[in-house]
């Protein structure tokens, strides 16, 4: 279309206009701000127009894909370009949005079979509830008609998490598990020794032994913040590993049974005696912050989280040592989270969709971005053969081997001591569940200060878990 | 010599009353057919998304399950009493409300009556103190989250240290008392301002006259000044308290709902956005209405003399 071709135009001559630099004119600002309003104009407008296909070149075909605007998607539409110049009949709008956002806007679609995003990103989740319910394109019969694609070297766990009854419904994007992370330095220092594979609470010793309140320094951070999201990650993975569980396999909750509330106890005490001083307020980014300062020995989080304390400039790089998520009663205890590339079962042009999806998930596609932008930023976890990349290795060599055991390991469909009726690790994989733990992780922000106890808190979570249950047993006799 | 002069006028007034009067009541009538195309977009705004959020009230929607809408009678309503959320959050909401309008409204007077001297400076203090009114409140739930109140590296953990308090946790220990905190910091300029407005409205002469007569400055603070700014406190209390009803900021950001801090307005962003319930949050908006209403109608009419004496001039 005339605005794109214009666009590619405009940006190509920009380093022309930083060229001119300081002498930079009136004039030429003029121009360029009036420049930069026709451009704007003319993505509305064509934006617009791409929408449900009309005003296009006859014979391109237009995706319009609904993204999550993490830091590997926007490597995605940056790279866009590549895909386009090597199928000139395909045309991707993407449609960047925060997770929430993207979760309400893409639950809405197709569940009222809207069919306005053709390929979506969707977590690891959705896809299970949403390939069972029909809303997206089976893709087991296009991936593994297609030797170069490979089917079989994404991770078994990736693939098993974006799975209902055998069959792939989205293609994986971007992995993570959660392991633990510890300062060497730290360690040395105070003749301690990390083993290969800690039991929590091998953990808890160390941890006790690590606080140095007169250092501000706190033993382990574990994150506190309410959500489903937040608290309940972590902690989830400490409840498998503890020996309880969401649910059983009849849909009852089993939130104050012993299992549960051992493993809740012990995260609490374990917080209380030797984590942060304000657990109720840190999440993710807190801990992150806190142990990016070297104000905590440890920490339980996502694999994801090393890249960002071994960058450049990262007062604790080259200090973090890296073993897998500590354990219990199970041989591992780690998560898996994955962002997936899913085709709407509605869209109208399946196979189109589907070379989209192909090459954003290919081998090629990690070796364009290993190229173009850097190996550290290659979306991790979904490829074994990704951690066998030499270069890849290099740009990841603290975390990189472990990652892939990690994930190699981790088991979606049966990550605790009884079995589960759903597909998930840290989560499980009904609606409401969002709900459940978030309530539920509000009543266990509130037994850090003492003012609640962990028992009185579970009951509470109980009767919340138990309304969710009935609905599964309900819709299980329909 | 004025009285009499009045009393002149009125009495030759009597001749043209009936003429005057129904020039009044078509120019009342006019002013009213002037008014209707306001008042119908003023309804329209208001009232119809409110009769949109009954009619969702009593419908069963659930955005996981988006398929299956059905009319719900009297579900959504009966799920707001018996799930024991709705009573804590109204009680949470009267605490900190109530708390921060209090404290905002003292500290407000006293820096209202500070700035109502004259001293060089004076502007800048004043364009400073406004300050914390213009900040986003995202972006101040941030500043107290990060800067103020963290528990390592906070200032004022950092100022209890140097007094050898050890560091409180305020989110996971105070979690209603920090959203004090940030409404507090938050809206204490907006009460200085209309409390300031009310000291400059004070007649200068009245008060010197006051003074020629023997009254102490306590005395004329306690008779003359606090009378006169009765009105614009109500004012500011009254604005403030709806404005501080609707807080999210700070318990999204800070404390994420724990213990005492899940006030009405994120109760219902809960139930909508993470229950994903919109029937149930519809009606958690009806019930949080008819309360607000009882309660507003009551304190407006009894306590609140704006509503009383001075409304209802004009015509």
């Amino acid at each position: 279309m005339f605005g794109n071709r214009w666009l590619s135009r405009a940006l190509r001559s920009r380093p022309g206009f930083r060229r001119v630099g300081m002498r930079q004119t009136g004039r030429h600002r003029a121009a360029l701000v009036a420049g930069v309003g026709a451009a704007s104009l003319m993505l509305t407008v064509s934006g617009c127009a791409g929408f449900g296909n009309l005003g296009n070149q006859p014979g391109v075909t237009t995706i319009t894909l609904a993204s999550v605007n993490n830091p590997q998607m926007q490597d995605l539409a940056t790279l866009l370009p590549e895909f386009e110049k090597a199928h000139p009949d395909i045309k991707v709008n993407v449609i960047m949005m925060e997770e929430n956002d993207l979760r309400n806007a893409t639950t809405k679609d197709v569940a009222t079979r809207g069919g306005q995003y053709d390929v979506m990103t969707v977590g690891a989740y959705e896809v299970p509830m949403w390939g069972r319910n029909g809303w997206l394109t089976d893709l087991t019969a296009k991936a593994k008609a297609d030797p170069s694609y490979d089917v079989d070297d994404f991770f078994k766990p990736v693939q098993q998490s974006v799975s209902y009854d055998n069959k792939i419904y989205a293609a994986p994007f971007y992995g993570e598990s959660s392991f633990l992370m510890y300062r060497k330095d730290l360690f040395q220092k105070a003749g301690l020794t990390m083993p290969a594979h800690p039991t929590w609470q091998q953990v808890a010793q160390l941890a006790a032994k690590l606080k140095d309140p007169s250092q501000d320094r706190a033993g382990i951070c574990l994150r506190g913040k309410p959500g489903w999201g937040e608290q309940f990650a972590p902690l989830t993975t400490v409840v498998n590993t503890f020996g309880g569980q969401w649910y059983n396999m009849s849909w009852d909750a089993q939130v104050n049974k012993p299992g549960f509330s051992n493993a809740v106890n012990f995260y609490v005490n374990t917080i209380k005696q030797s984590g942060e001083r304000d657990p109720a307020s840190f999440g993710f980014t807190e801990c992150l912050n806190l142990f990016q300062q070297g104000r905590a020995a440890m920490w339980y989080d996502a694999t994801s989280a090393a890249g960002t304390l071994e960058t450049k400039g990262s007062p604790v790089a080259g200090k973090v040592g890296y073993v897998s998520a500590p354990v219990v009663k199970t041989k591992e205890s780690g998560w898996l989270w994955t962002w997936n590339l899913a085709i709407n079962s509605l869209s109208k042009h399946q196979q189109a969709d589907w070379e989209f999806v192909k090459w954003a998930t290919s081998k090629q596609y990690e070796q364009l971005v290993g190229q173009q932008l850097g190996w550290a930023r290659v979306p991790p976890g979904t490829r074994q053969s990704l951690y066998a990349n030499p270069q890849y290795q290099q740009a990841s060599s603290a975390f990189a081997g472990l990652t892939a055991q990690t994930l190699r390991s981790v088991d979606p469909t049966h990550p605790g001591v009884d079995p589960q009726p759903w597909t998930g690790i840290q989560f499980v994989g009904i609606p409401e569940f969002q709900d459940v733990g978030n309530q539920t992780s509000q009543q266990i922000a509130n037994t850090f200060s003492g003012g609640e106890s962990v028992a009185d808190a579970l009951d509470k979570g109980q009767q919340i878990a138990q309304i969710a249950g009935d609905t599964q047993k309900r819709e299980a006799g329909k | 010599m004025t009285a009499v002069a009045a009393s002149d006028l009125e009495r030759t007034g009597t001749g043209p009353t009936i003429n005057a009067s129904r020039m009044e009541r078509s120019e009342r009538s006019f002013a009213r057919k002037i008014v209707i195309p306001a008042f119908a977009v003023a309804i329209i705004v208001t009232q119809i998304p409110f009769l949109a959020t009954i009619y969702y009230s009593f419908q069963n929607w659930d955005l996981a399950r988006p398929e299956a809408r059905s009319f719900a009678w009297f579900h959504n309503y009966a799920a707001v009493v018996t799930n024991g959320a709705f009573l804590p959050a109204l009680l949470n909401t009267v605490v900190i409300v109530g708390s921060s309008v209090i404290v905002s409204l003292v500290l407000g007077l006293l820096l209202a009556m500070l700035l109502d001297r004259k001293f060089p400076g004076r502007a800048v203090a004043r364009t400073l103190l406004i300050t914390p009114f213009l900040v986003m409140p995202a972006a101040s739930a941030l500043i107290w989250k990060w800067s103020l109140l963290d528990a390592n590296v906070g200032m004022i953990n950092w100022a209890f240290g140097l007094v050898h308090i050890p560091p409180v946790a305020w989110n996971t220990d105070f979690p209603g008392m920090t959203v004090v905190f940030v409404l507090t910091w938050q809206y204490t300029p907006f009460m200085m301002l209309i409390l300031l407005a009310g000291l400059q409205s004070q007649s200068g002469e009245m008060l010197e006259a006051a003074q020629v007569d023997g009254a102490g400055p306590l005395r004329i603070f306690r008779t003359m000044t606090l009378p006169h700014l009765r009105t614009y406190a109500e004012l500011a209390i009254l604005l403030g308290t709806v404005l501080m009803v609707q807080v999210f900021d700070p318990v999204n950001i800070m404390t994420g709902g724990a213990g005492h801090s899940k006030t009405l307005s994120y109760l219902l962003y809960e139930r909508a956005f993470i229950g994903q319930q919109v029937g149930e949050a519809a009606a958690y908006g009806v019930v949080t209405v008819i309360v607000t209403i009882a309660v507003a109608t009551v304190a407006l009419r009894t306590l609140f003399r704006v509503f009383t004496e001075e409304g209802g001039g004009g015509r």
